[in-house]
């Protein structure tokens, strides 16, 4: 059966939705036919996650239709969307974790007997099925709150088997998992397609998307436009669709004089986070750490950073033994951490740009007794036009800026302690991949201008762009380490997967 | 795993713990410094103290479950004093004199009503102002607290009917009725928590609510059953209280709301919601009730229980973190 002459299980026409003063989808168009996988791609912002919401009834539209196969339909609520067989897989996770992992696969349509009773016996069969179809090493009566990130979104996937659907919209599905846990995923997505259920793919990975797609549509700004067979086309094609331009993706190949050994750790452990850990990074320096989600690997820039506490081993900084108890010990000692989640840990989102860049020493900006104001623009003029961050002025509150420029702010409040040591987790998480490449510049620039930086990805791509050197994590151990040249995809996925033990996800 | 279930375990049966405990305190403090001859675990001591216990323990059964949900209700006290009010004066209204006796269960159908509609207005202005429960229910205390004193000003309301008494101190297995009210009603709330859908989407909603709108759960009507269930449970206490003592001070039930939150807390439900058992308050409800008899048992007096249930608040709320701590390296913040 050709793809072409097939009627569309779900399409939509001429969708627009406004909100106050911002007009987030323009007219856009999209259709997905039974058994297909429609890629949808395009920067933050593009509109793909409201796109999303009008269809699974999260948003109503403003004008425009969506239709089910040849009828009209409107999708009034969440539960609406999924009765008439559109489940939407969310990105953030979307679970209770206090409850059991059957309880949270039919949240909001547990099975029901007399009175409003649970029927909990069809409850736990039925989900036990489907668990068992999606290969999961877990059963259903498992606590959600006791599962790893990884097993928490195949929950969250458990739940688009619990309707017969028509279409399945998958919101970055990959953001948490590992490559191991991808191909399960991806098996999935096969299994459903074979069904003749229509897929709808959200995501900023290329590689994913020329892996599984057959069509790819693109957004920019709210507007659509235009949709490409993956077949017949490319990665270069689909990044000018989306950002107006090239991008430059190739791998680090300079080779950059460093200097002494500013960090050396040996034989860190940290209970069963990570056992017996011993690295050294030099200056002017890139070293990135590669490996699976859990793998131990922000669990030792944390290590660092004094924010736990490690059971063995030692650090020392310049060949000097230093102990470090809490981060102000870190930064005393010239370490810096920009932490994975920009938003929680890295940001204080509701203050200006001006004071999170200044946070970590507005202690020591005082004239008198009060805060110097013009100690602080000054630190801030300094970075912005150091980092190139783009703000109307130091005023502008951090929420409002950008993904990249956010990642700026943090960077350049720590570049702004004069650090040695700079430990940057998932630079790019949630960034568009224009800002990417800006990101991985500076990087590249730091590490020039003699500063020793780690860097932990979960991209691959990321980390070949990027380091001088790449060290492989699995499970706690520090398994290889590779040199720029020495680098492969293959054989850095051979050392951070344990998938020759077994081949199923535990 | 093993490891984590028998954490578990430990937690859940706490409160418990906690009880024996004091009872063993008491018993060996008691026989020392009681100025009674008699033991502190007598029988029909220990019977007094499940039926002292009922006024507090039923509502704390309702909050239990509206702090599950995420919410919290402060205007119970305000809920149980209005309620009394209703009871005791609609017996004398002169529509239902033709009843004779029958006047008793038409009244407490009145107060149980004022209850569920106080509640009601509580859940209704939650669900559609999105206003928080705890901001919502600090005003009604007040406004209800204030419908009190408009309806007898700072007059009690009373009503002496012996027939009402009689119900209210009659005795089944040798349980007074406040205390099978307390029993019988922990029992439904249970069933309801475990096993009905509303009882599942209780700890859905108040464990993430995004994750329940996101699943088709009508998050507000939801919400305003149970708050319409903590008032009917409010009322209940109240029905129960008052039958016996058949009269009513405007400021009767104050700072209730705050001896229920500490029963609840000291079970172990979690402020932030998502979590909790009626079972351990229960516990709770039982374990403040043994303290503040028990340290008047050994001549303390209620300044000092007063301070040692707080002092014991904050210490168990303190134990329950580093419990829940995952060990050393854990994440300092």
């Amino acid at each position: 059966m050709s793809v072409h002459d097939q009627k569309p299980a779900l399409r939509l026409e001429g969708i627009v939705k406004t909100f106050p003063g911002v007009r987030a989808l323009d007219g856009v168009s999209f259709s997905v036919l039974p058994g297909e996988v429609h890629a949808l791609m395009g920067e933050n912002g593009a509109g793909k996650s409201t796109l999303m919401k009008v269809l699974g009834g999260l948003h109503q539209p403003n004008e425009g239709k969506i239709f089910m196969g040849d009828e009209p339909v409107v999708m009034g609520s969440p539960m609406d969307a999924k009765a008439k067989g559109v489940v939407f897989i969310h990105q953030e996770l979307s679970l209770a974790e206090e409850l059991s992992v059957a309880e949270n696969i039919y949240l909001g349509e547990l099975p029901r007997k007399s009175f409003g009773r649970v029927d909990w016996d069809r409850l736990y069969a039925d989900s036990g099925a489907i668990l068992k179809r999606l290969n999961c090493g877990f059963g259903p009566r498992t606590l959600v709150g006791d599962l790893s990130i990884a097993n928490m979104q195949m929950v969250e996937i458990a739940r688009a088997l619990t309707v017969d659907a028509k279409a399945v919209i998958f919101d970055e599905p990959t953001a948490s998992l590992t490559d191991a846990e991808k191909v399960v995923l991806f098996e999935v997505i096969a299994d459903l397609r074979a069904q003749g259920v229509g897929i709808i793919y959200i995501s900023h990975r290329m590689e994913e998307i020329f892996r599984i797609s057959d069509r790819i549509t693109v957004l920019r700004d709210g507007a659509y436009r235009g949709t490409l067979n993956t077949a017949e086309t490319d990665e270069d094609e689909v990044t000018r669709l989306m950002i107006g331009r090239s991008l430059d993706m190739s791998r680090n190949a300079e080779h950059v004089e460093t200097g002494d050994v500013a960090l050396e750790v040996r034989g860190l452990s940290c209970g069963k986070l990570f056992q017996d850990v011993s690295f050294e990074v030099r200056e002017g320096e890139v070293v990135g750490f590669y490996g699976l989600v859990g793998a131990g690997r922000t669990e030792i820039a944390e290590t660092l950073f004094g924010l736990r506490t490690p059971s063995a081993g030692k650090i020392l900084l310049k060949g000097k033994e230093v102990s470090i108890h809490s981060p102000m010990d870190a930064i005393a000692h010239g370490i810096s951490l920009v932490p994975e989640d920009r938003k929680t840990q890295g940001l204080v989102l509701g203050m200006n740009c001006r004071d999170n860049i200044t946070l970590p020493q507005v202690g020591d900006l005082t004239a008198g007794p009060f805060v110097s104001d013009g100690a602080e623009i000054a630190i801030f003029d300094q970075y912005r036009d150091r980092l190139d961050i783009k703000t109307p002025n130091w005023r502008q509150q951090v929420g409002n800026l950008s993904g990249g420029n956010q990642q700026k702010i943090v960077i350049g409040k720590w570049l702004s302690m004069h650090p040695e040591v700079l430990i940057v987790d998932e630079p790019t998480r949630g960034i568009d991949i224009g800002s990417k490449s800006e990101i991985h510049n500076l990087i590249r620039e730091l590490a020039k201008s003699g500063y020793a930086v780690i860097v932990i990805s979960s991209e691959m791509p990321e980390v070949m762009r990027v380091s001088d050197r790449v060290i492989a994590m699995y499970n706690g151990k520090l398994m290889r380490s590779f040199t720029a040249d020495e680098v492969t995809e293959d054989n850095l996925v051979q050392a951070i997967s344990g998938l020759s033990e077994n081949g199923k996800v535990a | 795993m093993q490891q984590e279930t028998r954490k578990r375990m430990i937690k859940e049966s706490a409160i418990w713990g906690f009880i024996v405990l004091e009872l063993i305190f008491f018993s060996v403090a008691g026989h020392f410094l009681s100025l009674s001859e008699n033991a502190f675990m007598d029988f029909e001591n220990m019977l007094l103290l499940l039926k002292q216990s009922a006024p507090i323990g039923i509502i704390a059964l309702g909050m239990t479950v509206v702090m599950i949900n995420g919410n919290i209700d402060l205007s119970v006290g305000a809920t149980f004093a209005l309620a009394a009010v209703v009871m005791l004066d609609s017996m004398s209204w002169p529509i239902f004199a033709p009843l004779g006796d029958w006047v008793i269960p038409v009244s407490w159908a009145l107060a149980l009503l004022t209850g569920m509609v106080l509640g009601a207005i509580n859940g209704f202005i939650v669900w559609k102002t999105g206003v928080d429960a705890f901001i919502v229910t600090l005003g009604s205390m007040l406004g209800f607290r204030g419908l009190v004193f408009m309806y007898n000003g700072e007059q009690p309301t009373f009503q002496l009917n012996w027939t009402m008494v009689d119900i209210a101190e009659a005795r089944l297995f040798g349980l007074q009725t406040p205390t099978l009210v307390l029993i019988v009603c922990t029992v439904l709330v249970w069933l309801m928590l475990n096993k009905t859908i509303h009882g599942r989407n209780v700890y859905a909603v108040g464990d993430n609510r995004e994750a329940a709108v996101n699943a088709g759960i009508r998050v507000g009507p939801h919400m305003m059953i149970n708050f319409i269930i903590i008032g009917f449970l409010a009322a209940l206490s109240s029905v129960v209280f008052y039958s016996a003592s058949g009269s009513v001070n405007p400021n009767d039930g104050m700072l209730y709301e705050l001896w229920v939150i500490t029963a609840v807390v000291l079970g172990g439900t979690k402020l932030t919601g998502g979590k909790g058992s009626v079972i351990a308050t229960f516990g709770g409800v039982i374990a403040i009730q043994l303290l503040r008899k028990g340290l008047g048992h050994i001549g303390a007096d209620t300044a000092m229980v007063n301070l040692v249930i707080g002092s014991i608040l904050i210490a168990v709320l303190y134990l329950d973190k580093q419990l829940n701590r995952k060990g050393d390296g854990d994440l300092k913040v």
